[in-house]
């Protein structure tokens, strides 16, 4: 699976009630309602910027805070093709694998905000097109991979009729 | 190689003899939890599955707290779907008003988690239960939906970091100010991915509450779950209320660690987590000149009875400041009315304190005490993130119950010896 994007750069930390704020998780079951609102109290203006594909690119414990699959689900439906970081808080990463949305670790010192990125899943590596070098990726636990493949968890239920890890 | 409580819970809810870190394991579960803001995201994914039934219709709970009493049409059709669910599906573990508290502290207290359990919940502190020496942890609405189909999970088994607490707690030092301490020296992702486990003769001093509110906040350091081996406090506490048997297990002398950290708790001031990560904890001697707007004491870190009675200890004969709003909530209808019943309820409200039905409410920004944009609360609440409890540009500070009352008195962040 090949992803081309361009990168919107965030901090360390980035916790869940940043990534969709509690003022407006809860208003809907919508995540395409919800999603127009990602990130907005660290940039009001983010959901405007993203074209189709781009990346999210994070330092450590990206998704730290609740286990409210609203976070990811509101990054996915915005638009954003995968999250880059140096680390993911565990809730998170298991949340995002299992709705679909891919979850790199990775250095990602290396990326600029605006760099021109094609993240290679299989191959498991980054491409920075603007910077013109790669970045190596930590692989997914087998496990992941196939939820991963199948469309995430209620997929790969749908396909196997249970757990088949 | 022995192993440590983590592992052996693991180990015995996979069938396995033996389980080490970083092994990919399925489990049972005992419990799968779910409240107004997941369970119906997981109801959603729960037949986008195509699950036509529920593994065990005891082995769930519903839990709606972090909106209730319902604040507006969008929340009570949340709870309404999972009210219909419970019906279709026969589902006891349904509590709504009247019977209902915030499901951390209602859990333990109606017997439904017990040690030796493993516990999976649609939130993220789903780690509290590890105060009983239960195996639990915080999971997302899809797989608490899998586990409601088929009562099983993939866990990876963590690493566990080994804190060794020693020393009697002085005076107005509790469990909340030992977790804010251990979060403020290993940070927000200090334990990430792994378990914590507490241990050492400190526990002789801490009551259940302080044990509960201290593997709450596991996951304020990125903990997969916190765990205190059970000993005759634990055991006194389940008596009466659990409703199915439990099992004390307990880590092995020879078991490996990821870390050991020992911390001297005789040492201790109560700490305060400033703004905006719980990592920001200083001790309340440092906390300088910090004003408030609100105070906060609640949630299903510092809700339980005793810690009502040190608000109430602590407001006893005063008044809260003028200038500022204090918020008292208890974890559930039964503390409520032990409150009530204690004179607890009375103490607080005489003193100006607000004292409502349980709710989670303020703690996540929800209803019943939103801050304004330039407003500071001191809370017992567990995070202190931006917006958190409001404005963006609103500020929590995270305290003990008798710093929150204190503070609340004074107007200004202060330890309750300076009132």
């Amino acid at each position: 699976m090949e992803l081309k994007g361009r990168s919107h750069k965030f901090g360390n930390d980035v916790n869940t009630d940043y990534i969709i704020s509690g003022r407006h998780k809860f208003k809907t079951l919508d995540m395409n309602e919800l999603a127009k609102y990602v990130m907005e109290d660290l940039d009001p203006d983010f959901y405007s910027k993203i074209t189709p594909g781009d990346f999210i690119v994070a330092g450590s414990n990206f998704g730290c805070g609740s286990s409210r699959e609203q976070a990811p689900q509101a990054i996915k439906c915005a638009g954003i093709g995968a999250v880059l970081a140096k680390s993911f808080a565990r809730i998170f990463y298991r949340n995002a694998i299992n709705i679909g949305l891919p979850v790199v670790e990775c250095d990602t010192d290396a990326i600029n905000s605006g760099d021109e990125l094609v993240v290679d899943l299989s191959k498991g590596i980054i491409r920075n097109l603007t910077q013109r070098r790669e970045i190596a990726v930590k692989p997914l636990p087998e496990v992941m991979i196939t939820i991963l493949n199948d469309g995430g968890l209620p997929a790969h239920f749908r396909k196997h009729g249970t757990f088949n890890l | 190689m022995g192993m440590t409580i983590t592992e052996k819970i693991l180990a015995a809810h996979a069938d396995k003899g033996v389980v080490r870190p970083g092994e990919l394991i399925n489990a049972g579960v005992d419990l799968v939890l779910g409240n107004d803001i997941t369970a119906p995201v997981a109801i959603k994914a729960f037949e986008k599955i195509g699950a036509e039934r529920v593994f065990d219709r005891d082995k769930i709970a519903l839990v709606p707290d972090h909106f209730t009493p319902n604040k507006d049409i969008k929340a009570a059709e949340q709870v309404k779907i999972m009210r219909r669910f419970a019906e279709a599906y026969g589902i006891k573990n349904f509590f709504e008003i009247g019977c209902m508290g915030i499901e951390h502290t209602l859990l333990p207290d109606k017997g439904l988690v017990v040690a030796g359990d493993l516990v999976i919940g649609a939130d993220s502190h789903t780690c509290t239960y590890g105060a009983l020496g239960a195996f639990s942890t915080g999971m997302g609405s899809t797989d608490m939906a899998a586990a409601m189909a088929t009562g099983e999970c993939w866990i990876k088994v963590p690493e566990s970091m080994k804190f060794v607490c020693t020393g009697r707690p002085g005076k107005w030092v509790s469990g909340k100010d030992l977790i804010l301490y251990i979060i403020g020296m290993i940070g927000v992702d200090g334990a990430l991915y792994r378990a914590m486990e507490f241990t050492g003769d400190t526990f002789d001093y801490m009551t259940m509450a302080d044990r509960f509110t201290i593997c709450n906040m596991a996951i304020e350091a990125g903990g997969k779950n916190g765990i205190i081996p059970p000993d005759q406090q634990t055991v006194d506490y389940m008596t009466g209320r659990a409703k199915h048997d439990f099992i004390l297990y307990v880590s092995d002398n020879d078991a490996i660690y990821h870390s050991i950290h020992n911390i001297d708790v005789s040492a201790l001031e109560p700490m305060v987590a400033f703004p905006h990560l719980p990592e920001n904890a200083r001790p309340v001697s440092q906390a300088g000149d910090v004003s408030i707007d609100q105070a906060v004491i609640g949630s299903c870190t510092n809700g339980r009875i005793e810690d009502l009675r040190i608000a109430a200890k602590v407001l006893k004969g005063r008044k809260v400041n003028k200038k500022v709003r204090l918020i008292v909530i208890p974890g559930t209808q039964e503390i409520y009315l032990q409150a009530i019943r204690e004179g607890l309820a009375e103490t607080l409200v005489e003193a100006g304190a607000a004292f409502s039905t349980p709710t989670c409410g303020p703690c996540l920004g929800g209803h019943m005490g939103i801050l304004a944009g330039g407003e500071r609360a001191i809370a017992t609440t567990n995070r202190n993130f931006v917006g958190r409890m409001g404005h963006p540009q609103s500020e929590v500070y995270l305290s003990n119950p008798a710093v929150a009352a204190a503070s609340a008195v004074a107007g200004r962040i202060v330890s309750p010896d300076e009132i």
